[in-house]
């Protein structure tokens, strides 16, 4: 037993943390960073914590993730980030020579007060800003919120580049939220066969999943460019997907930029994914086409052939609430029983949703926002599940409880493929799907008697 | 193979200028003095360098923070202590069981290792202060866990607002009468680097634990093993080793130990230093206080354990380790040997680089030079000078503001434990036959002439060594490993290893062996260049058109 010492008997804990269903805002803020084309994250800070983000991103991605930091010592501290920021700004451009730089703070230089749009602007007058370069900031405390809302910051301080002409250009602003790039790519793809012409922010497809050339490039090609950012003001609507990733961005460009928006679930599963499908063509009026519909007809197809296995099943899973939220009604429209559902993301609209989501479903739910896997745990020991769904963590409750476990999430730094296999969308599902059977056939054949060990499904 | 070789040959100074050439001037100046040609000679004095300054803002460092040296390095892998974090969740989060340090539950069972704790601090608690959250926490720990010991680590906000963690430690500890709660004041901005940490730790641990025990542990030739921590199973390859020469180790800092190891640590008479960035300062203070020398061992390499296990066995001067130590050798080398020089076809000639932590880039040497490999460019992330040029260099050491900030302890003799090992006649007669005691020379002199030796590298200095020189194995850490790889060179992590060890001892160097081998001459760095890009500029048509 790894977990030896997590007792079944559940007590209220008011202060302590006990394994984690979240971390902290600027790895969210990093990671959306790099979704923006020739960009350089920067984490205005002490140096371990850009370390610390930058290793946790390589390990999930497996990809070089750079990012610079202010490395404040003590002085820093006592006096003000500014020196440090102002001459990083100046090293950034000389040495790696980025477009853009998106700086985000660190718990440290958000108690000490930096103000970053100050900072900008000193570094500016100073000439440390080349021409025709940008650098973008966004605070992400980290006593606030999770790596979830340093995410949305992030993007939003993307958003807040948008510069409106006046004249609408016909595209439509996508906010995928915490996917992986693979993910954002299938967004592409599907935006691609429904024939909308679209600005999906961040995109880190093509940039977290470079080839291996014996070449390196510090910015791959991918990524959304300044000047796409900059149109999203003229876009005809937006689309954010996911309330805690997405949905400020597109508040601030509907309410400051007259860019109407629509705040999706993330397309995971059949249901969201016809919503996004059909949003998005209501948006961009025009026509689905049947190829988008046959991949729609896979997914059931397989879900109809395999509902047997799926029906009833108990599953617990942990993670970040937008992901969360469409997994619920996906593990739900399978006939599948979500009973343990918990975010570390604080959020009471979190709870009321997985409770609506669960209403009159044939199970209770216990969900927690502000939770953590301890929680999960002790639930387990209490009554235990069929299937657990979430990050690598999540492996030494799979091993102590013997429970097959589907790795999802953020992060997983013991598995790949996540990284070009996509889970968003028609295709995605099948993926869920297949992976999920697998996991509950190897488990049949693992454990059925000789007598009752079958070929055929 | 297709990877094509480097064809120009560069002076190391050619290098160096290539390598500061893009800088602005001022943070150039800094890294001319931290990056250092090898070129120590008897006729002359070594050249110095630069190093535990800081990092330079918006350069890319490979450092990380004090916090991370201090709960990540010495605390983390000690399993039955409660390691809770005061903090915004991050800082908990990222260093939870990222180092693979391996440990064994041992018969009682306690293992904490797989758990994170964390106060999990949000923005009241920055306002008004986190003390009765910590409070708080300690006690729900208490009451959950009943562990022996609860450590308290503090990060960036903590220190900024002021709380203080030892005083609720203290009242925490007088509380519960039977669990052992401390703090460490290890905010990550202090200090350059981890090393900060590393002595925070260390004398935290020197302070609270140290000593506890007052029973001493059974067996014979009884050592400490410091600065060892168990990555991938290197100590518990160690602890064979050991034991089959009848060594009895008390407390290994801090790799699969435990509450009980570190209390008793008071009861060895010897103390063998591993890693000696990290802990040469419990080294020393345990001499100081309880009188038990220290000698700088290393078991990366099987040469080098045979010699850490010699010089081991003459410290104790018995004939009977002495025969053991000898036997165990005698019968450990030849499958040592034997891969090694199966190995050694494939491997001699070949080069590295070595960029790690604060010894390893120097112990790893050993194992390359047992393979016939050339390490040509290295250097410490966050080493101070001495690891470079050796412990003489310490009483001309510059004290900065920034070492100034962490705490000094003032150790002295104990009254009632105080017991020197050795009678001064018998130090000195070991070291008249050549014995040396609290010495430590430095990765200097162990690299060739005209090598380059760099402090604190970074990734835009990492990729331009990379290119020019064109290792066949590039050894350093998570965050370079992808980059180093784009660039077509196999890399190894020598933090984590990657999922693979140990690497110490002597079936570490097997291990080891192959897994160079492995890296150095995997068919992957051939396929690089598809067949059409090798020569893109081919118009010939197929017969059939
Ligand atoms: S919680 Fe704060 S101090 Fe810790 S790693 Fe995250 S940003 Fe840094
Ligand atoms: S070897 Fe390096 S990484 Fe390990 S403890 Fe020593 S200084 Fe740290």
């Amino acid at each position: 037993m790894l977990l030896r010492h997590t007792p079944k008997e559940v007590k209220e804990r008011k202060a302590l943390m006990i394994n984690p269903a979240k971390t902290c805002q600027p790895i969210g803020a990093m990671y959306a960073a790099l979704g923006i084309k020739g960009c350089l994250p920067h984490s205005h800070g002490s140096q371990g914590c850009c370390a610390y983000h930058r290793s946790t991103l390589t390990r999930h991605y497996k990809e070089p993730i750079s990012a610079a930091t202010s490395s404040f010592t003590e002085g820093a501290s006592v006096f003000g980030g500014q020196a440090n920021l102002v001459q990083a700004i100046n090293n950034i451009f000389t040495v790696y020579e980025p477009d853009v730089i998106a700086v985000h703070t660190t718990c440290l230089s958000e108690t000490i007060g930096d103000d970053l749009n100050q900072i900008r602007d000193k570094a500016q007058k100073e000439g440390k800003i080349p021409e025709g370069k940008t650098v973008i900031g966004a605070p992400t405390p980290s006593y606030v919120g999770s790596h979830v809302t340093g995410f949305s910051n992030m993007v939003k301080a993307m958003a807040q580049l948008a510069e409106p002409s006046g004249k609408k250009n016909g595209k439509v602003n996508i906010i995928p939220g915490w996917v992986e790039p693979c993910d954002m790519a299938e967004i592409k793809r599907i935006a691609g066969l429904i024939g909308v012409d679209i600005t999906l922010f961040p995109d880190t497809s093509g940039v977290l999943d470079a080839p291996l050339t014996g070449e390196y490039k510090m910015f791959p090609d991918g990524g959304v460019t300044i000047p796409e950012l900059k149109a999203s003001g003229d876009a005809i609507g937006t689309l954010a997907l996911g309330e805690w990733c997405s949905a400020d961005a597109a508040r601030w460009l509907d309410s400051k930029c007259k860019v109407p928006c629509t705040v999706l679930d993330m397309p995971f599963g059949l249901a969201a994914t016809d919503r996004f499908v059909d949003v998005l063509r209501t948006v961009a009026g025009v026509s689905v086409p049947d190829s988008v519909a046959v991949e729609r007809g896979q997914l059931v197809d397989m879900i109809s052939d395999m509902h047997q296995y799926f029906y009833g099943k108990r599953v617990a899973i942990w993670g970040d609430p937008d992901q969360l939220i469409s997994m619920t009604e996906f593990l739900i429209s399978l006939d599948m029983q979500p009973v343990y559902v918990v975010t570390g993301t604080p959020g009471k609209k979190f709870e009321a949703r997985i409770k609506e989501l669960c209403e009159g479903q044939p199970f209770e739910v216990k969900v927690k926002a502000k939770g953590d896997m301890f929680d999960v745990h002790q639930w387990i020991k209490n009554e235990s599940v069929d299937l657990l769904i979430g990050n690598t963590y999540g492996k030494y409750i799979a091993r102590d409880e013997d429970i097959p476990f589907l790795r999802w999430g953020f992060p997983i730094l013991d598995r790949q493929g996540h990284q070009y296999f996509p889970t968003v969308g028609y295709k995605g599902g099948l993926r869920l799907l297949e992976k999920i059977l697998t996991l509950f056939l190897d488990r049949k054949d693992r454990d059925d008697p000789e007598q009752t060990f079958e070929l055929v499904l | 193979m297709a990877k094509t070789k480097k064809v120009v040959q560069f002076t190391a100074t050619d290098i160096k200028e290539e390598l500061l050439k893009k800088y602005p001037p001022k943070v150039a100046r800094k890294r001319a003095k931290q990056i250092m040609i090898n070129e120590a000679t008897e006729a002359e004095p070594a050249p110095e360098i630069v190093a535990n300054v800081r990092t330079i803002p918006g350069i890319i460092t490979m450092r990380g923070c004090t916090y991370a040296g201090c709960k990540g390095v010495i605390m983390g892998p000690t399993r039955d202590i409660v390691n809770l974090v005061h903090g915004p969740i991050g800082c908990s989060f990222y260093a939870w069981l990222t180092r693979r340090n391996q440990t064994d539950a041992g018969t009682d069972g306690e293992n904490y290792m797989p758990y994170c704790f964390s106060t999990d601090m949000q923005d009241q608690d920055i306002i008004f202060g986190g003390e009765k959250k910590l409070e708080a926490a300690i006690q729900e720990a208490y009451d959950l866990f009943h562990p022996k010991g609860i450590a308290v680590f503090a990060t960036c906000p903590v220190g900024l607002i002021g709380d203080d963690i030892h005083a609720v430690a203290k009242k925490m500890k007088a509380q519960f009468g039977d669990c052992n709660v401390f703090a460490f004041s290890c905010e990550g901005y202090k200090g350059v680097s981890q090393s900060a940490g590393h002595h925070i730790a260390n004398n935290q641990v020197f302070t609270h634990l140290v000593g506890e025990n007052e029973v001493a542990p059974e067996g014979e030739y009884k050592i400490n093993l410091l600065g060892e921590y168990n990555i991938g199973g290197d100590g518990f390859e160690i602890d064979r080793v050991f034991k089959k020469c009848g060594i009895t180790n008390i407390a290994t800092f801090s790799g699969n130990s435990s509450y009980d190891q570190f209390a008793s640590a008071q009861h060895a008479d010897l103390s063998c230093v591993m890693c000696h960035r990290s802990i040469n300062y419990v080294a020393d203070m345990l001499e100081t206080k309880y009188g038990i020398p220290w000698i700088k061992v290393n078991f990366i390499g099987a040469e080098a354990t045979a010699k850490s296990l010699r010089k081991i066995a003459e410290y104790f001067g018995d004939k009977k380790l002495i025969d053991r130590v000898e036997a165990v050798i005698a019968e450990e080398m030849p499958e040592v040997l034997a891969v090694s020089e199966d190995v050694k076809t494939r491997t001699n000639g070949k080069t590295a680089m070595m960029f790690v932590g604060g010894s390893r880039a120097h112990h790893y040497n050993e194992l390359f030079q047992e393979m016939g490999m050339k390490t040509i460019s290295a250097g410490y992330e966050f080493g101070h000078r001495d690891d470079y040029e050796g412990r003489q260099v310490i009483p001309d050491l510059k004290v900065d503001a920034d070492s100034r900030n962490i705490e000094e302890i003032t150790v002295v003799a104990d009254e009632k434990l105080y017991n020197p090992r050795k009678t001064p006649e018998e130090i000195k007669a070991l070291e008249d036959a050549g014995y040396e005691f609290k010495h430590y020379d430095g990765l200097n002199p162990d690299m060739d002439k005209g090598s380059i030796i760099i402090d604190d590298l970074n990734q835009y200095e990492a990729e331009k060594l990379v290119e020019l020189l064109k290792p066949d194995i590039f050894c350093a850490g998570i965050k370079e490993k992808f980059s180093i790889q784009k660039l077509g060179v196999p890399m190894k992590q020598l933090h984590s290893y990657d999922s693979g060890g140990p690497y110490a001892g002597f079936k570490g160097a097997v291990n080891f062996y192959k897994e160079i081998d492995r890296l150095v001459n995997s068919k992957v760095w051939s396929y690089m260049k598809a067949p059409w890009q090798e020569s893109p500029e081919l118009t010939g048509k197929f017969v059939w058109e």
